[in-house]
């Protein structure tokens, strides 16, 4: 799952978490879910430095990333 | 001894007068400019171009060969005032001079413009101008491809900028020529490859600032349809000040310079860890205050339940009160208590008539608080009796 589909949900479950009209059982369940989003976010945010490379086309037309 | 053509004996042909008057001609004048009026401008098949340049008393006979045609940006316009650069040439076969054009400017932007409107319109009419064709640009992009100049100063910037703001991203770059003849082939392979690649999120199609020559690959419309085709969400970035490019109208995101470009494509890192932050706080402080929220109804409501069953018990209990309170009232037992007793038999059946007693008879007197043995003495019935229902 992307970052941007993680943040999003997030963002619905917290405007969900807003409303009245939810019982203490869905709070709890939406509650769950937004944790492990968040652990779905927060690992996107952690993870290995990016690197630069330069896209190579070889002669058999296969394309790589070379450092 | 008279000079070529000076006597009918020395007469040229006409083929060597043509070719002396094409040496002569030829190499009297270097390249240079001629200001006129294009007219009968014909494009032919061959992908040549010819026309006259004229002003008010005199006119020339222009050629643009297909291998020049290229390189301008469009065909001029019957009528307009251009400045054509070129050599005189002489054809020896009609005896006539031509001048073959290599570059042509209108006044102003005449052609560049004419060559954009054009462009935009052959896209536009393809619908790839469309605002609902632009995707969004991801927000948090792991690959970033760059198509420009290997050696440009705007993949320098492009990397610096996206390392700054968010040193998680990978950054690709896809060399390409962004200027010259075969810039537009050059940047039209490189924008095809990152689609074939497949592994970036999102790419920025650019170079620095130039000369309008030198942007001119970016109004290419080769260039623009690959840009419009690319499956992965675009961003142009041309440095110009003031003009925008082709390349500008098709993107997803236009971004005036490189530096620009990175800063759309890549979010800064703090902001969205910050972001992250914040949204999870909200949910648990969301669901805090909705736990605490239903503890207190919980509280709430067993407070009521206590209260309605107190009730409850009392109002039973005085129903019960009552009900033994008539009860008592109606019980021999409550009768006796006021001071009152029953005869009763041997067989313990009340005795509740004079007849039931005959003398000498045993029988027991029922008081509240217990028994009397007794005995008949006389019996004497009453004419009337004494309580009459």
């Amino acid at each position: 799952m992307s970052f941007e589909t993680s943040l999003n949900r997030l963002e619905q479950i917290a405007t969900s978490l807003d409303r009245d009209d939810l019982s203490l059982e869905q709070s709890l369940a939406l509650f769950e879910e937004g944790i492990a989003q968040l652990k779905e976010a927060n690992a996107a945010l952690t993870q290995a430095e990016g690197r630069v490379g330069q896209l190579v086309e070889q002669v058999d037309g296969v394309l790589e990333v070379r450092e | 001894m008279t000079s070529p053509g000076g006597s009918p004996e020395q007469a040229f042909t006409v083929a060597e007068f043509n070719e002396l008057v094409k040496a002569i001609l030829e190499g009297s004048f270097d390249a240079l400019w001629i200001r006129g009026e294009v007219t009968n401008f014909k494009a032919h098949g061959n992908g040549h171009w010819y026309f006259t340049l004229r002003d008010k008393t005199a006119q020339l006979s222009c050629v643009v060969w297909a291998r020049d045609v290229k390189r301008l940006p469009a065909a001029p316009d019957e009528g307009m005032q251009v400045m054509a650069r070129g050599r005189l040439s002489v054809y020896p076969a009609r005896g006539q001079m031509q001048f073959m054009i290599t570059s042509l400017e209108a006044e102003g932007e005449g052609l560049w413009r004419k060559q954009f409107e054009q462009t935009r319109a052959a896209l536009e009419k393809d619908g790839l101008l469309d605002p609902a064709r632009k995707r969004a640009i991801p927000l948090f992009p792991r690959t970033v491809a760059v198509v420009t100049s290997a050696d440009g100063a705007a993949l320098h910037d492009v990397v610096s900028v996206i390392q700054r703001r968010n040193p998680l991203v990978n950054v690709v770059v896809v060399p390409a020529a962004v200027q010259g003849e075969t810039a537009p082939d050059s940047l039209v392979a490189a924008i095809e490859r990152v689609g074939r690649w497949g592994g970036a999120d999102v790419v920025i199609v650019g170079r620095g600032g130039g000369s309008r020559e030198d942007l001119w690959a970016f109004n290419d419309e080769r260039v623009a349809r690959a840009i419009a085709a690319c499956p992965v969400p675009t961003i142009s970035a041309v440095g110009h000040e003031v003009d925008f490019s082709i390349a500008d109208l098709v993107a997803d995101l236009r971004a005036a310079t490189p530096s620009a470009a990175a800063e759309a494509a890549v979010p800064v890192l703090a902001e969205l860890q910050q972001a992250v932050r914040s949204l999870g706080g909200t949910v648990r402080g969301a669901t805090l205050r909705r736990v605490r929220d239903a503890a207190v109804l919980l509280r709430q409501r067993a407070r009521d339940l206590s209260v309605r069953a107190r009730r409850a018990t009392e109002l039973r209990r005085a129903r019960v009160q009552n009900a033994s309170g008539r009860l008592e009232a109606l019980s021999p037992l409550g009768t006796l208590a006021r001071g009152y007793a029953v005869a009763k038999g041997a067989d313990g059946r009340a005795l509740g008539r004079a007849a039931a007693f005959t003398p000498g008879m045993p029988f027991d007197l029922q008081l509240h608080d217990g028994l009397v043995r007794a005995e008949t003495r006389d019996v004497q019935p009453s004419v009337v009796s004494p309580i009459s229902r």
